[in-house]
């Protein structure tokens, strides 16, 4: 009967909430074993399928012939727009992603046909023998190019309080400024990846290296005309997805369903390392315009940004992307008359999508070397500056704590982390013995930035913010848990699992983490917006307990208790004076008829928003970290490298110290590469010439400071009724990153004795660096 | 001559025969071989994911190197045995300490770089005989693995402390019969891979070298292929009939004689690294940055000289150095300076049927007058938007002779001629050197690309020679932020 041993009766549960858990499939991952979408073993019959891409950014396509591909040998079909049985379509919210471009393209990289062959050679291959003519058209390719043109997506967006223009204008000082910043590529070290096997019937199952297995079930029924009910998507982990994986994977799912039904045969997308960087959008690049007006001490009484984001050719998720920009443009600083406009431009470059923060950093960047600027003008270390604008503290009597979308800030705790912060990384005595260390070094100049992070957590688009999960146990007593959430590498399932294990008082090794599949848990939202743990662990905590309850009401009427007095131990239960093995309690439950089955289900309270007048609690709390970095440069050649981070972040009370404490130097250093090295290229044609790790340059091992050291905030606890008083860890710390590009900007400053404010443009590349030095020197010479 | 070819793969023997000698490695295991341990990530040698070790008899003993899968052609793999991912763990499934290592320190998060990272610290600790690594040498050992998501700390943790694991009980016994496999591999043999339109030849004697490229003269000659596996892998090239070095015996020959240095061209960075860092410190700094662990491990500097990129690292360093080029046709040799050998873009003196034999550098009297400049987005593993070469001589305070060569700054790797005239026969003299910069515009006007911009190219270019005149006077320390003599990170980087 019972095949697994008696859960151990020790005092503690191996894997409980708030205790160091490795990640479930460690072990997997140095020994090759975990299995992504393309290690799934296929029939030989399996179809490889490539994806022909625009090479003009806008045109008129007059013709298009595919013939010839069609006879190419090993091709089993083409597909092109007229192949599409249902809409042709994989946008996720505004119907403008064609799976394959009708008649017009409008970037490079936008796709055109698919062609399915015995191997992903010979479908390559065979593609190039299309005859395609372009007639082209206008194409805006940067954001002051469609500014210029007005190319816009919808009217520019605005959120405001009181009276910025006259606040600033009537400031003691007042400042403004462009500042460019580039975008990102999101660089999961797996690419977009697909495999469709086709079933009886309407049916298909796709496995999807996706994000959002819900949004690639609902496009591949769009697509194909069928109904969501006969579409499975499951994924059991990404090879890292920061974001990339939340529409990207329409696309090559969708192609391989249809080729899927229409072959009958298994059908796989895999874009090659070129192909995805070209195919799949990137973090949105912004030019962001600002105009502060300041007080003596740095106090800011107006501002005033006008955001402009590339977003591309279509819409994509660049409304709510642009929103979270205007949303963050505040940071951790309180701006009493403010106005915020967005602009979205419609650019014919591939469709900007969500990345690891999803537009909230490029609104932070520029409100943080906003603040270094006044700094600078004022002659003030930029710490006392930002200390005069925090929001009020959490419990401080004030009205400093209304932010630009009136929402009150309930839960600041940013004064307390950056004071400790301060102390710990000996902030002040380091900044100036760098100041007096520069006078004596004339080529390599160093420089030191704190800044401090706030990040909203939820959808800001609030019906999103449900989630579902589904608990079995078996009548040995194993569990199975399976949840809406997709694990990318964030440790999401192990966390989750701890919740489950923590619920049922046994190790965690008992609860089967299983793949995500549409077919479990319905409707599910993305995994994204820090959101996984929040609400997958709420959901299954609501399963767990609904399993709990009935087996606490069963061991009551069994052995005559009251419910109170029942206790879940490590490993047993503790009924009335008897203790009862967990297994043997579980098993005399499924004896007696008793459902051993459940759904959870969350919806994160408090939340509303209201878009027409830019108002309401888009965010149920709010996250916070800071961090200090020191950088050296190279004046004569503008090289740099960071020398030393230290970070303190609130987790509120962390359910997995050791994931989290991965995701904050992941994210920091994601970050930092972010405003660093990684530099998106275009030519003037709309062709990215960085499409692969040759030409983009993400963080490698030695750019990693030699030096880091990181703390989770003892004091930390989520002021709402979050997981276990848990807060969400995916996001904020790449946010912590900012403070590399300012230490940047510290060190380029020492150039003119810091009589000069150095303005960089982000990525600060060797160039950006140099060119910024000479600008300097030039000035003060 | 042999119809086929035969290597190991994790210790059993395979044979390749009637396929397409360009057939990668990476796909032979993942397509053909269903080892989808090993993964790809870029396929183009940048990003590590597909790391293998490759393991082969020097003088009698096994030496075990990583390398890029995804661009090593199958053929190129004769006589030599190849571990994977899969063959780390010992028997009944214990982890080899560097997977044990990864896992204790949380290495690894979505895992998808994690079995290449993996594959680098297994042949670092097989190099180093069970040892862990400093963090300089971790970082050096791991700058060809990308890692998206953990952000290196607990993988330069695992590093560290791989060390102080039990070693493993099976690696004795396996390494002993990976020797003897080995052994039994040898023999001296052309090998040929061939399928209906493609032909690859491994011969084993530099005579048969030159014959078949004399038969052949329209062949690729493939040496490390971390030029040419790319031609496949992203050009997606149909090479139609390749002869390869990397078995040709002598071939990747380093000696000194003569107050000359002579490096055969089929040696690879890793070869020669260490007695180029004895005899010209500054190109051993070079070296170490030219690609990551997997990619010095492969390509040959012959290899990178008949690329002819204007781009590639070392011709301006030979360039500087006065080096010549020995090219080979047959038995006859030809000799000419190495500047000489780069006529235009894509244009080299080179006839048909003639290959680059060897490489030979004049020994320096003061070996750290010669400096190297690699400027890039990235420090390690990144091609250079500009690569300055210094070599200027002083007598009695009076420049003598001065050879300045750049890569990145033209169609071609190239001196900076009218710079030198402005340098030479004056007073070596900071105001001589800004005097000289003026100049550079009459040997350079550079390109903008996605590496940079001619103006950064230009103005960077220039400043180099201010810092090479500084380091004339001033310690490494006060002019450089990483690599040899560096200590603005504690001290340690590569002293
Ligand atoms: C990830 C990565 C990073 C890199 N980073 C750098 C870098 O930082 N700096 C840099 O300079 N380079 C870099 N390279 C390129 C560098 O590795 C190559 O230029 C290498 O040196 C070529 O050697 P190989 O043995 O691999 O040549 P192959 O690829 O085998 O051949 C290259 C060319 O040389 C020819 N050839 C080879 N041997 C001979 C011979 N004996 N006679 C005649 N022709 C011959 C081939 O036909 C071919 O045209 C990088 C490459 C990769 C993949
Ligand atoms: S797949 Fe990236 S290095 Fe080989
Ligand atoms: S763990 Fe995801 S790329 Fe390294």
């Amino acid at each position: 009967m019972l095949d697994i041993p008696a859960a151990k009766s020790t005092e503690t549960i191996a894997g409980a909430v708030h205790s160091d858990h490795r990640h479930d499939s460690g072990h997997k991952h140095v020994s090759g074993e975990a299995i992504y979408v393309d290690d799934i073993p296929t029939p030989d019959n399996c179809l490889n399928i490539y994806i022909a891409m625009s090479t003009h950014a806008h045109a008129k396509v007059t013709h298009m012939d595919v013939s010839a591909v069609r006879h190419a040998p090993g091709v089993a079909v083409v597909l092109t727009a007229t192949d599409v049985p249902g809409e042709n379509d994989v946008s996720p919210v505004n119907g403008d992603d064609p799976v394959f471009a009708d008649g017009e393209v409008l970037c490079v990289g936008q796709s055109l046909f698919a062609v399915a062959a015995d191997t992903i050679q010979q479908a390559r291959a065979a593609a190039t023998l299309a005859t395609i003519t372009y007639e082209d058209l206008p194409a805006y390719i940067t954001i002051d190019e469609a500014m210029e043109a007005g190319s816009l997506l919808e009217e520019p967006y605005t959120m405001a309080r009181g009276d910025a223009a006259s606040a600033i204008d009537g400031a003691a000082h007042s400042l403004s400024g462009r500042f460019y910043l580039g975008g990102q590529e999101h660089f999961y070290l797996e690419g977009q990846a697909a495999l469709a096997i086709p079933g009886e019937d309407d049916d298909v199952l796709v496995y999807s290296s996706t994000q959002h297995p819900s949004e690639v079930q609902h496009t591949v029924g769009k697509v194909l005309g069928i109904p969501n009910n006969a579409v499975t998507v499951e994924i059991r982990r990404m090879g890292g997805g920061f974001g990339g994986k939340e529409t990207s994977g329409n696309l090559p799912a969708a192609a391989a369903a249809l080729v899927a039904k229409k072959t009958n045969r298994p059908a796989k997308v895999c874009y090659d390392r070129d192909d995805d960087m070209v195919i799949t959008g990137k973090r949105h690049d912004f030019r962001i315009d600002y105009r502060v007006g300041y007080d003596d001490d740095g106090g800011i009484t107006g501002i005033e940004y006008d955001q402009a984001a590339r977003c591309g050719m279509s819409y994509d998720l660049s409304m709510a992307i642009c929103d979270r920009a205007m949303f963050h443009a505040d940071n951790t600083y309180y701006l009493p008359h403010v106005r915020i406009t967005s602009y979205r431009c419609l650019t014919h470059t591939v469709s900007s999508c969500a990345f690891r923060g999803f537009g909230g950093p490029q609104g932070m960047v520029a409100m943080e070397r906003v603040i270094d600027e006044i700094a600078h003008t004022l002659g003030k270390d930029p710490l006392d500056v930002r200390r005069v604008n925090y929001y009020a503290a959490a419990d401080e009597e004030s009205i400093r704590n209304v932010t630009p979308y009136h929402m009150t800030v309930e839960d600041c705790v940013i004064d307390e982390i950056v004071q400790e912060l301060t102390a710990s990384s000996s902030y002040t005595a380091r900044r100036s013995e760098i100041r007096e260390w520069n006078k004596g070094s004339p080529i390599i100049k160093r420089g030191l930035a704190l800044s401090p992070v706030k990040f909203g957590i939820s959808f800001t688009t609030s019906f999103l913010n449900q989630a579902g999960a589904l608990v079995h146990i078996y009548h040995d007593g194993s569990i199975h848990l399976n949840h809406g959430g997709t694990e990318m590498g964030q440790g999401l399932f192990v966390k989750v699992a701890q919740v489950a294990a923590e619920v049922f008082q046994v190790d965690i090794d008992r609860v089967k983490i299983t793949a995500t599949n549409t077919a479990k848990v319905p409707n599910t939202s993305a995994t994204a917006a820090s959101s996984g743990s929040d609400m997958n662990g709420m959901a299954t905590l609501n399963a767990c307990e609904t399993i709990k309850q009935r087996l606490m009401e069963f061991a009551a009427s069994q052995h005559q208790v009251s419910v109170d007095d029942i206790e879940f131990l490590p490993g047993r239960v503790r009924v009335g004076a008897e203790e009862i093995p967990f297994n043997k309690l579980v098993h005399d439950a499924y004896m007696a008829r008793i459902s051993l089955s459940a759904t959870g289900f969350y919806a994160t309270p408090k939340i509303h928003w209201d878009r027409a007048s830019a108002s309401g609690r888009p965010f149920y709390y709010f996250a916070y970290g800071a961090a200090v970095t020191e950088v050296a440069i190279d004046t004569l050649t503008g090289e740099n490298r960071i020398l030393r981070v230290d970070i303190l972040h609130d987790v509120g009370q962390s359910l997995n110290p050791v994931i989290d404490l991965g995701q904050i130097e992941g994210g920091y250093v994601q970050g930092a590469g972010w405003l660093t090295t990684e530099e998106l290229w275009w030519d003037d044609e709309g062709h990215l010439k960085t499409h692969a790790p040759s030409t983009y340059k993400i963080p490698a091992c030695s750019d990693r400071a030699p030096d880091m050291r990181i703390g989770l905030w003892e004091k930390g606890r989520n002021r709402e009724d979050t997981i276990y008083r848990s807060k969400a860890v995916g996001e904020p710390p790449l946010m912590l990153g900012i403070s590399a590009f300012l230490a940047l900007s510290d060190a380029v400053a020492s150039v003119a004795d810091y009589k000069t404010y150095p303005a960089l443009h982000a990525p600060a590349t060797p160039e950006c660096i140099l060119m910024a030095v000479e600008r300097l020197k030039g000035g003060s010479s | 001559m042999r119809d086929h070819g035969t290597f190991l793969l994790n210790g059993e023997r395979h044979e390749i025969r009637d396929m397409s000698p360009t057939t990668t490695l990476l796909n032979y295991l993942r397509e053909d071989q269903k080892l989808t341990g090993t993964k790809e990530g870029c396929a183009e040698g940048d990003c590590g994911a597909c790391t293998v070790v490759v393991s082969e008899l020097v003088d009698g003993a096994v030496q075990h190197r990583a390398v890029n899968a995804c661009i090593q052609f199958l053929p190129m793999l004769e006589g030599k045995s190849v571990t994977t991912v899969e063959r780390l763990r010992g028997p009944g499934g214990t982890l080899h300490p560097c997977q044990q290592a990864l896992v204790d320190t949380h290495g690894s998060q979505c895992g998808f770089c994690t079995p290449g990272f993996a594959m680098s610290l297994f042949a670092a600790y097989e190099d180093r005989q069970g040892k862990g690594l400093d963090r300089d040498t971790a970082n050096d050992v791991l700058a060809g693995n990308l890692c998206r998501c953990t952000g290196y700390g607990p993988i330069i943790t695992a590093a560290e402390t791989m060390g102080d694991l039990p070693a493993p009980q099976w690696g004795e016994d396996r390494a002993a019969r990976e020797l003897r496999a080995l052994e039994a591999l040898c023999h001296t043999d052309t090998v040929k891979v061939a399928s209906t339109d493609q032909q690859f030849f491994a011969p084993a004697t530099l005579g048969e070298f030159a014959e078949l490229f004399a038969e052949f003269p329209d062949a690729t000659i493939v040496a490390g292929a971390t030029d040419v596996g790319l031609w496949v892998t992203k050009r997606h090239m149909h090479l139609k009939t390749i002869i390869y070095t990397g078995r040709v015996q002598g071939f990747a020959h380093i000696a000194v004689s003569d107050n000359t240095l002579t490096i055969g061209a089929g040696a690879t960075y890793s070869d020669a690294i260490q007695t180029l860092a004895e005899h010209f410190p500054d190109l051993g700094e070079l070296v170490r940055r030219i690609g990551s662990t997997q990619v010095r491990n492969a390509g040959t500097i012959g290899g990178n000289i008949a690329n002819g990129s204007p781009i590639g690292d070392c011709p301006p360093a030979l360039i500087a150095l006065n080096a010549t080029l020995v090219l080979r046709t047959g038995d006859a040799q030809r000799r000419i300076p190495l500047e000489d050998f780069f006529v235009d873009y894509g244009v080299q003196d080179r006839k048909p049927g003639e290959f680059v034999e060897a490489i030979e550098v004049p020994l320096l009297e003061n070996p750290d007058q010669f400096r190297c400049y690699k400027l890039t987005k990235r420090f390690d593993q990144d091609i250079s938007a500009v690569c300055g070469c210094f070599h200027v001589t002083v007598d009695d305070g009076q420049v003598s002779s001065a050879r300045i060569a750049y890569g990145g700054m033209a169609a071609t790797p190239k001196r900076a001629s009218a710079v030198e005239a402005a340098l030479v026969g004056k007073a070596w003299t900071m105001e001589t050197c800004e005097a000289a910069l003026s100049k550079f515009s009459e040997d350079f006007s550079p390109m903008t690309d996605m590496r940079a911009s001619s103006d950064y190219r230009m103005r960077s270019a220039q400043n180099l020679l201010i810092k090479y005149f500084v380091e004339g006077t001033e310690p490494l320390s006060t002019t450089r932020l990483v690599g040899r003599g560096s200590t603005i990170a504690g001290g340690a980087n590569h002293a």
